[in-house]
């Protein structure tokens, strides 16, 4: 399959954007190359900031620029933004209903040998839990052009969070992409799985060698974490016996907790969450790391029958 | 709004707003009472002769942007808005009470005379570049003018802000510095020694004044000097006294963060009225 980075897809949308609005503006904390702000930066040099090793200032800065007018996108790396600046993001750009976008790539574990400090597996989860913030993980590249361009016409702050690595493209120019609304990539009648980035093409993978077994496996692409699409997940908590949910971070606070937030206070079935159980990670191949968190293909298999059998009780 | 020039009027003018700043503070029975008084003269000068701006039409487009970093002195902006005209005084009293405009805090979204939300420190200054920034983008000559703390200067943030500022010559910035040598914890200088401010500033590229925060002819001055100065941004550095009006609170740390008691108020009142 055809692999290309979510952070690539965008770099591409950011350039277009640029030729399409004179208002959007991109910031950089010192990780333009690494953000695929580049090519922005060398099309608009006077549309774009180099703001240093300074995530604060980065996200005030942002704050201001859209209180004149500007639409801008404030790059780092997810460790680092929302981390260093999370004051600011809560007060400066949510409190005040700010129409920031904050780009933040090299998000989960699949970043591999830089080790843990640079492994984020928290934003999610902090980003989630601040008033106004939307939150959106694209899958893959083309969803990640069209994300982009999605939240620079919707008014408010926004979060969206990339990938350093290749991942596998699954979906196409034709597939829709709606802030809040998931993405049904596979229906089924037995089992449903929610995954968000790049493990929703290992939850496709899952779902087509469970079919194998006869068991019958829908997929959700739950692109936008918050708002979170409750009729969709409520819809497959009535439909299917159990959920259970993929992602690359942890699952305290994660698509895990968002989703089952949902089903257990409207209808109650079994949730069983893939992802990072309350660990730092470390140094590694994506692959090794995959392994020894716990949140390959197979996991997700295991989980599915661990979720069958729990539900039948 | 018109300028007021004689410095007697405007001396006038701030006895009426520290009253505001003391009646609304005793009536909230919570606030910052010492670094809203220390700043009235500031204040008083910046809206009723510096600023370009219009009570009739707060969101003029030509108007310059006011920034209160140090969100917790904000009984001194928001009497200093009800004096020039902006609401009603009577609204002064709702300070700090539920489903009040004027939060504790300033806050953008429920009241749009503020133009950024403050409080932690090391936050109005960040935005407040990025405003002079995009101005300047834009061409325009609205100036930005900051309220900050000398104690938010201890913020890491706020340095970073300093060095971009300069290295994008904002010259539309002017950020004014309460330098009352007191924080919530005592003086800034026992509790993490800031001088020489003047120096460090200067190191860092911008153009620095001192005046005295309570001395109308250096306030104007200082202000007029900065809003003249091109290339670089401006920080004025205000010598002042926290508590300024109010014997009891002048210089005693204690009032960064207290209200005033029924007593304490009459007092207050009886001394800044013969002062």
């Amino acid at each position: 399959m055809d692999k290309e980075a979510t952070r690539k897809g965008f770099g591409k949308a950011l350039v277009e954007l640029g030729e399409l609005n004179d208002k959007v503006v991109a910031l950089s904390a010192d990780l333009t190359e690494s953000t695929s702000c580049k090519e922005f930066k060398e099309k608009y040099p006077d549309r774009y900031m180099e703001m240093g090793v300074a995530e604060q200032n980065s996200i005030g800065v942002a704050a201001g620029l859209s209180f004149t007018g500007y639409i801008p996108f404030v790059t780092s790396f997810a460790v680092f933004m929302p981390n260093r600046c999370l004051d600011q993001i809560r007060v400066s750009v949510a409190y005040n209903n700010a129409n920031v976008k904050i780009v933040a790539s090299h998000a989960g574990l699949v970043t591999g040998h830089d080790g843990a400090t640079h492994q984020a597996l928290e934003d999610i989860s902090i980003m989630r839990s601040i008033p106004n913030m939307t939150v959106v993980v694209p899958c893959d590249f083309t969803e990640a052009v069209k994300a982009t361009k999605t939240i620079a016409y919707r008014e408010g702050p926004c979060y969206l969070r990339l990938m350093r690595e290749k991942t596998p493209k699954i979906t196409d120019e034709n597939t829709r992409f709606d802030v809040g609304v998931a993405n049904v990539m596979r229906d089924g009648e037995d089992i449903t799985i929610i995954a968000c980035g790049e493990m929703v093409s290992a939850a496709l993978e899952a779902a087509e060698r469970l079919q194998e077994e006869n068991i019958s496996v829908a997929v959700v692409n739950m692109h936008t974490i918050k708002p979170i699409d409750k009729e969709c997940i409520l819809g497959y908590a009535e439909k299917t016996k159990a959920i259970v949910t993929a992602e690359d971070h942890q699952v305290n606070g994660g698509l895990g907790s968002a989703v089952s937030e949902v089903v257990s206070s409207e209808n109650p079935i079994v949730v069983k969450r893939v992802g990072v159980q309350d660990r730092f990670g470390q140094s590694g191949t994506a692959e090794e790391l995959m392994k020894e968190y716990n949140i390959t293909v197979e996991d997700i298999i295991n989980e599915v029958r661990n979720a069958i059998s729990a539900a039948k009780k | 709004m018109d300028k007021v020039e004689n410095i007697e009027k405007l001396k006038s003018i701030s006895k009426e707003i520290r009253l505001s700043i003391m009646s609304m503070l005793h009536e909230a029975k919570s606030g910052h009472s010492g670094g809203s008084l220390g700043m009235t003269d500031v204040f008083t000068t910046l809206f009723f002769n510096v600023m370009n701006h219009n009570p009739e039409d707060p969101k003029w487009e030509d108007r310059d942007h006011f920034i209160l970093s140090n969100g917790h002195i904000c009984p001194v902006l928001y009497s200093t808005l009800a004096e020039a005209g902006y609401f009603s005084k009577d609204e002064l009293k709702t300070l700090r009470k539920f489903g009040s405009r004027l939060q504790g805090h300033p806050s953008r979204t429920d009241f749009d005379l503020v133009e950024t939300s403050t409080g932690p420190l090391g936050q109005g200054i960040l935005v407040a570049a990025g405003m002079a920034k995009g101005l300047k983008m834009q061409n325009k000559n609205n100036k930005i003018f900051v309220s900050s703390s000398d104690g938010e200067h201890q913020e890491g943030a706020t340095w970073e802000t300093l060095m971009f500022a300069a290295k994008h010559n904002l010259d539309n910035l002017i950020v004014f510095i309460d330098r009352n040598q007191i924080q919530i914890g005592g003086n800034t200088e026992d509790i993490m020694e800031m001088e020489s401010l003047a120096d460090k500033l200067r190191a860092f590229n911008w153009n620095v004044i001192e005046a005295d925060g309570h001395n109308y002819e250096e306030i104007l001055k200082a202000f007029n000097q900065a809003k003249e100065n091109k290339g670089k941004p401006t920080t004025i550095i205000f010598k002042t006294t926290i508590g300024k009006g109010v014997s009891f609170m002048e210089g005693d740390y204690e009032w960064h963060g207290k209200a005033p008691n029924d007593e304490e108020y009459q007092k207050a009142v009886e001394e800044i009225n013969n002062g």
